[in-house]
């Protein structure tokens, strides 16, 4: 029993009377103990990247990725997205931004994969409800599909299939100011005031069905539908997760207590990254910079990549799951 | 003064909307407030993060929604 269960039992059981051992017992020390530590993990690193944001901004960024060429350009675009502020409704002047700077298509792209795929919330919830080992896979498989899609579009040559107006756009120089420590400090506390807000009605949802699960499903009943040895699990999964509109914060908790029951790692991996990455909001906002052919295309990349690296994990002997 | 709230339609550009509206009536300043929704127009002030707030051509803050309080200093 590690320091939160035993919060989660001490507040559940002992505070609140309720008997050890019954179920409910079960579904509220499971509560208790992983909001807490969420919600403690997701402050300290919120804070933390906060700061770091305050050096990399898109202007920044847009800077270091004109006229890069497809590989290194990609790679860079990968991991600035990763700390990166980005929320689908910045998508578009994001995008505009870029190809007016010169960035490349495909180096666009791996950015525009990467930041809502790859980021510290995502990461927190893994570290802290699966472990480093699925965090670092999660992450790695992200950085490599958000390198090879981007490669991969760059090399299809769709510079045609991005709306006229995009190209016509002309932007004011914007002289940064730069910013002093107490500025960045200010910055952080409010970045992640602001955050833990947003995502925090997601965490309690997101934890709640997990803790439920967690409390009244019985073992394994996921393993002969999702489990490693029905290669439908995957693909069904991302198409599930199409259309979900959540984020990391709501859906890694539940997938956690999924996998408990028997859902393979491989296809709960998928599951994720369609959920956070493929959602129809960003989609529709995507769609004004972009033709249906390029958008369709996205798509279908993104989710054929899910696919693939849930088969992946699913056939390799990794003894996480 | 002009101030200009720079948003594609988002929670948060209505947000920023409602505190500039209120700054500007709690300072007692003159001021017009417009929304700019459109996105080739947005990006044309060099803004990659909505919602963004603009006084007089300036850009004040983007991608964060300022408290009434910072908004009035800003005025």
């Amino acid at each position: 029993m590690d320091a939160f269960e035993q919060l989660g039992s001490w507040v559940v059981n002992g505070v609140f009377g309720v008997a050890a051992g019954s179920r409910a017992s079960d579904v509220a020390v499971y509560f208790v103990a992983d909001v807490t530590k969420i919600f403690l993990l997701l402050s300290v690193m919120v804070f933390l990247i906060s700061i770091v944001r305050t050096f990399i901004t898109p202007q920044k960024v847009k800077k270091w990725l004109g006229g890069r060429k497809e590989g290194v350009g990609n790679v860079l675009a990968a991991l600035l997205g990763v700390p990166t502020p980005f929320c689908s409704c910045s998508a578009v002047p994001l995008f505009i931004g870029f190809v007016e700077a010169g960035v490349p298509l495909g180096v666009t792209f791996s950015f525009l994969i990467s930041a809502p795929l790859v980021n510290e919330v995502a990461a927190v919830l893994l570290l802290g409800l699966f472990g480093w080992k699925v965090a670092a896979l999660y992450i790695g498989s992200g950085l490599v599909i958000a390198v090879l899609a981007g490669v991969l579009i760059g090399r299809l040559n769709l510079e045609s299939e991005v709306e006229e107006f995009v190209r016509k756009v002309r932007s004011k120089k914007q002289d940064e100011k730069s910013t002093a420590w107490q500025g960045r400090l200010d910055f952080a506390k409010a970045e992640t005031v602001d955050i833990l807000k947003r995502v925090g009605p997601y965490i309690l949802f997101g934890v709640g069905i997990g803790a439920l699960i967690h409390g009244l499903a019985p073992v394994g009943f996921l393993s002969d539908i999702a489990g490693r040895d029905n290669p439908l699990a995957v693909p069904v999964a991302v198409l599930i997760g199409v259309p979900l509109y959540s984020n990391a914060a709501g859906t890694i908790p539940i997938v956690q207590a999924l996998m408990a029951k028997g859902m393979a790692l491989g296809t709960a991996l998928a599951f994720m990254m369609s959920v956070t990455a493929l959602s129809l909001p960003e989609m529709i906002i995507l769609r004004k910079v972009l033709k249906p052919k390029l958008l369709a295309l996205f798509i279908v990349i993104l989710a054929v990549s899910f696919v693939a690296v849930g088969l992946l994990f699913n056939a390799l002997p990794l003894g996480l799951g | 003064m002009k101030i200009e709230i720079l948003g594609g339609g988002c929670a948060n550009c209505t947000k920023l909307y409602e505190s500039a509206r209120k700054a500007v009536s709690d300072s007692g300043k003159k001021a017009t407030i417009v929304k700019v929704t459109d996105y080739s127009e947005i990006a044309s002030y060099g803004v990659m993060r909505t919602p963004a707030l603009v006084i007089d051509g300036d850009i004040k803050s983007e991608g964060r929604v300022p408290t009434v309080d910072e908004i009035k200093k800003m005025l």
